[in-house]
């Protein structure tokens, strides 16, 4: 009765490469499907339970969204699917008892990274029905670097964690106190320092809105700044996590 | 058999109060809203002070047309209902009205996160129609749905973190256990914060800039009709019954009264909860719209630090305390 952990770690590699937008989401979505059926192998192929199956299922789901986002050519829909993939890893979460980490997925990418994106599309511009110019030139770079970084992920972590294991029925090795605990007592540092990191980005976005504010149309170039992210979900390369912090200050600013 | 019908049971006494509550909270609105101008309200519908007139108001809502704009996304423009209403649908199940595992839908470890979390989705709804509806004056309104989110979902996370902090659990339920009537002084800063966090991200008024009828007729919901629209409100009804819930059960101790007699706990929560909702219902009718500037203005440089000093004062007296 217990899940590769293998699937646990290519989750988590999933939370870490959801900060790279679309593209890699999918990608990873793909190995977190891969790496349970390698789960469903080892620990008895023609038994498997409920919640291997669950978790496949689920996966299978979110690989197709988030394929979907990547290849629609509508703009907002592809935002949309990217909805569908981010709750799909929540849902995985939440199977392999990382309660505190999926409800935190649900509020940062669904309720405030989509929130952002779909506010810089609208804000610029989100026609209804296909955009012929959503597409890139690049695109055979960017699958090469996105399959290149999910094998490497795929790699690194199953063979880190092959002989883990998940007890799923002994008490949640997610909860939120075990949770807290390993956070703040075996990796405050990492904490730390990468909170230090989202300060500087927030300074950065800072300083760069107050530069654009000495011209008079400084709200519209600060979100102008947006349609550069918005199209990460087509062509897969930039990071929204700080993006995402950076359009929050102009907000800020356009309320002075 | 017997897990499945509790579980069943459970899930349809959350879905029961999901249908009664809302209706119970706008009739009551029609009514204090009329006295409080002056006015008498409905009072044919049903007889008695017009008691059935929302009963009247959905049956003409389900005789109407339901119109699809020609230039709409249809599928999303017909999905975006949907998405608004059972983010609450969810919520409400993790509410505890009584002390014990009887009177939740669902115990949630992290419940505070659960509900913060869900609750975010449904504007999600509300940015769907914007967009969807081909309607430049949806469009606006899902605009300042959206600036509207982000600005006032941050009070609201710090507001609630403020009395995790205090209980040390994100449990709904293990928070009002741990509950003790000085917490209502010492929490009341933060507990107005998420108040009016939560007011703003439901667009009631004062917040109601999204759906400004004199500027951009009714936002992000301008294009729906017949039944739809009629979940639009019903959303919108059941966030204040989900708001008002949290707030008694984060801030205001849910079960705990003064002479509390055991048995009658929950009694207690929906007490403070009916007294919210006609709060809510009283600031309607009380204050004028806020500007667009003036809205962000009150988050950024107001809720925002209210909120943080609160954390501090929690930390401070929780040090001072242990």
């Amino acid at each position: 009765m217990s899940l590769a952990a293998a699937a646990a770690a290519t989750a988590t590699v999933a939370h870490a490469a959801t900060t790279a937008a679309g593209a890699t989401v999918a990608h990873t979505a793909t190995t977190a499907a891969g790496a349970t059926t390698t789960a469903a192998d080892t620990h008895g192929f023609l038994s498997p339970t409920g919640v291997e199956i669950a978790f496949l299922l689920v996966g299978l789901v979110t690989l197709g969204a988030a394929i979907v986002s990547v290849t629609t050519r509508q703009l907002v829909h592809a935002a949309l699917w990217l909805v569908v993939a981010l709750g799909g890893l929540a849902v995985e979460y939440l199977l392999l008892t990382a309660e505190f980490i999926a409800w935190v997925q649900v509020l940062i990418y669904v309720g405030s990274v989509v929130v952002l994106l779909l506010f810089g599309l609208m804000l610029t511009r989100a026609p209804i029905g296909r955009s012929p110019d959503a597409d890139s030139g690049n695109r055979w770079v960017a699958l090469t670097v996105a399959v290149a970084s999910a094998a490497a992920l795929v790699w690194v972590v199953v063979d880190a964690f092959r002989t883990t294991w998940i007890d799923l029925d002994g008490a949640a090795a997610g909860s939120t106190e075990v949770t807290g605990k390993a956070l703040f007592q075996n990796w405050v540092l990492p904490f730390e320092a990468l909170s230090v990191l989202l300060l500087a980005a927030l300074v950065g976005a800072i300083v760069l809105s107050r530069k654009a504010k000495a011209n008079p149309p400084a709200v519209v170039t600060s979100a102008a700044n947006e349609p550069a992210d918005n199209e990460t979900p087509a062509s897969g390369t930039a990071a929204s996590g700080p993006a995402a912090s950076g359009t929050a200050d102009p907000e800020k600013e356009g309320a002075r | 058999m017997n897990d499945a019908l509790d579980v069943a049971l459970r899930l349809l006494v959350v879905f029961v109060v999901f249908l009664t509550f809302p209706l119970i909270i706008g009739q009551t609105e029609h009514k204090v809203m009329a006295h409080m101008q002056g006015r008498l309200g409905p009072m044919y519908a049903g007889g008695f002070h017009g008691w059935a007139q929302l009963v009247a108001d959905g049956v003409k809502f389900a005789q109407k047309e339901d119109v699809v704009p020609a230039g709409a996304d249809r599928r999303i423009f017909q999905l975006a209902p949907a998405v608004a209403l059972l983010p609450y649908l969810l919520v409400l199940l993790a509410i505890p009205i009584g002390p014990g595992e009887g009177a939740v839908g669902e115990v949630i470890d992290a419940g505070v996160f659960f509900v913060l979390a869900v609750m975010g989705v449904g504007v999600l709804g509300s940015l769907m129609a914007g967009w969807a509806s081909a309607n430049k004056f949806s469009l606006l309104g899902g605009l300042r749905t959206a600036a509207q989110l982000l600005a006032y979902e941050l009070p609201m996370l710090l507001a609630a973190a403020s009395v995790a902090m205090a209980a040390g659990t994100v449990s709904l339920p293990g928070i009002v256990d741990a509950f003790e009537w000085w917490w209502l002084p010492w929490q009341i800063v933060g507990a107005i914060v998420f108040f009016v966090a939560g007011l703003a991200e439901l667009q009631r008024p004062p917040f109601d800039m999204p759906v400004a009828d004199s500027e951009i007729i009714f936002g992000a919901y301008t294009e729906y009709t017949g039944l739809r629209f009629a979940l639009f409100l019903l959303a919108e009804y059941a966030g204040i019954v989900v708001l008002c819930g949290l707030t008694t059960v984060l801030f205001l101790g849910g079960w705990h009264g003064p002479w509390g007699a055991d048995g009658l706990g929950w009694v207690w929560t929906l007490l403070k909860t009916a007294i919210l909702a006609f709060v809510v219902i009283w600031l309607r009718v009380t204050y004028p719209r806020l500007r667009e500037d003036q809205l962000q203005k009150l988050s950024w440089t107001l809720l925002v630090p209210l909120a943080l000093a609160q954390i501090a004062l929690t930390g401070v007296v929780k040090v001072v305390n242990s």
